[in-house]
């Protein structure tokens, strides 16, 4: 099959068979929601289909069929995620196994419609499980891994699959899409252990005082730990079934040997390969470790890629009035553990083209020891 | 520059030549809004360093960026309560918002119902297409029963919104609907409701060709605009047909659209009252320390 990033991921939204799709349209995630509603037309998909008035109203519907236990999909993106903030801690504190596809966009003011990460790291600290994708395949194939990995019972959290704006939501590539047959055997219907029931009635979300919320964000973070676990034991499983293999929770490229490691997410991911292939044919020594999950975040493995190798890092986001975020979190993994240098760069902000020739020398600059600690490219 | 007589004039007066050209696709109404919008203003004369726009996200909300004057272009669905603090900050500004049914009935219907309820002073144009046309063509509150859209390729089956109604039941100052193809009543009704103490409301039904009519085969834009003329009937026609017509008749009438000026009452406008109750409780006691804020409450006559 060849198609867009978003008619990829509702194609893979339909085959896990979720009960409830719940959107509201928001540029550039459009065509994911319509592509379901096709599948609904040819009677492809079987669920039910809800047009909402807004994205907090969708993370809502989505929320409560969600707590009856069965399986939900959304999409959104930018302003669509940030109307959605509010439903976002909830849905991750209630610890519903929602699996939700953003497409990174700008942020207005000074509208804009093209690739910016910011969106979705704002949303970092929600407690959803956060996916940066770099392919169509890897949407697909990621989609899917993440029902299995949310309704795991040490999970139970909801999972964000993130992809830049156009470069992948709107761009045809060759994807291959297993039988349904083996999409269900890889990933079964789901049997919730918690959920409303009239013959069992709960109530979920009532007040709790101080001697059990701490208790509730610590079981939180103990799910992350298990998603940590997990994520790998998946992408083997997937890679066992379907041959392909994306990373663990991060993948590493070209790094045997390597003195200097670059980190990056998405897109400028995606081409950072192209970058060190270059680079490596002219004899630079540079590897790749491209991070596909941010939440949990593979603090171990960078860790242990710094052992040998100094890091330069590449964000198109930032955390204005500090850094890079992803240059920041890297830091604060190796503290007191490693004495690699780390060198960050922020760019392609508001959709700027980054191509492998601005990779390069980003990372030259490095090497020639002539970067700040943290710089801008390309203003 | 003189009298303006042409539209050519007008638009050297009003547009933002540099904005140009418009992202708006032949056949779309939004323009035609725009037009009726300017020429109110000019009949009116009013100082347009004393208007200010302010637009949510959709293709009509991005008429405040063509017009030469102030304008806040925000969150979508938000105009309406981003002009509220306008509003506020300065009583003395003519506040125009131009929103689409997406943006005012759809996720923004909270701040529509709220303002409107207040009876704030404010111009709401509402340009209606039935679709939200800047993403593709996706189910809006506004599409008509069996509508096609993307997301509801088999015709929709939910209810749609009548604002007019709403704005009527929740007491606004000024409820009126035209179709963009009425080229005299839309700027009568733009100037009664700036000229209005109080919540004004203006719905356009206008065509969008590119993600409405096409897909629900309509034909081509002159039959488009004129699907317009023939869906719709004057509040006066209908309730005399409703009251003399034979069955038929009213069959027919009960299908079209109803457009006119559905309200046009007097009523107490919220930053008035406001200041009224400042000036009560301050008293002539305080007011020599009353805060810049209270003092830029005070409405010039």
């Amino acid at each position: 099959m060849i198609d867009t990033g978003n008619y990829i991921a509702a194609k893979a939204a339909v085959m896990a068979k979720p009960d409830v799709v719940a959107a509201y349209p928001i540029t550039p995630q459009t065509t994911v929601v319509e592509g379901i509603a096709n599948y609904l037309e040819k009677g492809e998909f079987t669920g039910e289909y809800i047009c909402v008035e807004s994205e907090h109203s969708a993370m809502s519907a989505c929320i409560g069929a969600s707590a009856m236990g069965v399986r939900t999909f959304t999409a959104t993106s930018s302003h669509g995620l940030l109307l959605m903030h509010e439903m976002l801690h909830w849905a991750a504190l209630a610890r519903l196994p929602i699996v939700m596809c953003n497409i990174n966009r700008v942020i207005g003011p000074g509208w804009n419609i093209w690739a910016d990460e910011n969106d979705s790291i704002s949303q970092r600290d929600t407690g959803w499980i956060q996916f940066y994708c770099s392919s169509n395949q890897e949407i697909f194939d990621t989609i899917i891994q993440s029902y299995k990995l949310a309704e795991n019972e040490k999970v139970l959290l909801p999972v964000m699959i993130n992809y830049n704006a156009f470069i992948l939501s709107h761009t045809s590539m060759p994807v291959d899409i297993p039988d349904q047959r083996e999409i269900d055997e890889f990933l079964p219907k789901f049997k919730p252990k918690w959920n409303l029931d009239i013959n069992n009635p709960v109530t979920f979300g009532n007040i709790i005082g101080p001697e059990y919320y701490i208790k509730v964000r610590k079981a939180m973070q103990d799910a992350h730990k298990n998603a940590k676990k997990l994520i790998p034991e998946i992408a083997r499983e997937w890679k066992k079934k379907f041959g392909r293999f994306h990373g663990d929770l991060l993948e590493k490229y070209r790094c045997d040997d390597a003195e200097y490691i670059l980190l990056a997410m998405g897109a400028i991911a995606a081409e950072s390969k192209v970058a060190v292939d270059e680079m490596q044919r002219k004899g630079l020594k540079i590897g790749l470790a491209r991070i596909r999950t941010f939440r949990p975040f593979p603090k171990e493995s960078i860790l242990q890629l710094s052992e040998n190798a100094d890091l330069i890092v590449i964000d198109r986001n930032i955390s204005v009035g500090s850094e890079g975020v992803l240059f920041n979190e890297v830091k604060a993994a190796l503290y007191h553990k490693s004495d690699a240098r780390v060198n960050g760069f922020i760019t392609g902000l508001g959709g700027r083209d980054v191509t492998y020739k601005d990779i390069e020398s980003m990372c030259r600059k490095t090497v020639e020891g002539k970067a700040n600690e943290c710089e801008w490219y390309g203003i | 520059m003189g009298e303006i007589k042409t539209a050519g004039e007008l638009n050297k007066k009003y547009l933002r030549e540099g904005m140009w050209p418009t992202i708006f696709c032949n056949g779309c109404g939004n323009g035609v809004v725009l037009e009726y919008t300017f020429w109110a203003l000019e009949e009116l004369g009013l100082d347009m360093d004393k208007v200010a726009f302010a637009s949510g996200i959709g293709c009509s909300s991005r008429l405040p960026g063509y017009i030469n004057a102030d304008g806040l272009h925000t969150t979508h669905g938000r105009a309406i309560a981003f002009a509220t603090g306008l509003k506020a900050a300065n009583p003395d500004l003519t506040v125009i918002i131009f929103t689409g049914d997406g943006d005012c009935a759809g996720i923004g219907g909270n701040h529509f119902i709220h303002a409107a309820r207040r009876n704030i002073d404010m111009t709401v144009i509402m340009i209606n297409n039935f679709i939200y046309g800047m993403t593709g063509g996706q189910l809006a509150p506004t599409t008509p029963i069996g509508g096609i859209a993307t997301t509801a390729p088999y015709g929709n089956i939910e209810h749609p919104f009548d604002l007019c109604v709403v704005a009527k039941a929740l007491g606004a100052s000024y409820v009126a609907r035209w179709t963009v193809s009425h080229p005299y009543q839309p700027i009568k009704s733009i100037k009664e409701g700036i000229q209005k103490k109080g919540f004004s409301y203006i719905e356009f039904l206008a065509p969008c060709p590119t993600a409405y009519g096409r897909r629900n085969k309509l034909g081509d834009i002159q039959r488009l605009w004129e699907w317009y003329d023939k869906n719709t009937i004057l509040i006066e026609d209908y309730e005399r047909i409703m009251k003399y017509g034979d069955e038929k008749e009213k069959e027919r009438a009960k299908k079209m659209i109803q457009i006119g000026v559905f309200q046009d009452v007097e009523k107490p406008e919220f930053f008035t009252e406001y200041q009224k109750l400042v000036e009560r409780l301050q008293g002539n006691t305080i007011t020599k320390t009353s805060s810049v804020k209270s003092k830029k409450m005070v409405v010039k006559k």
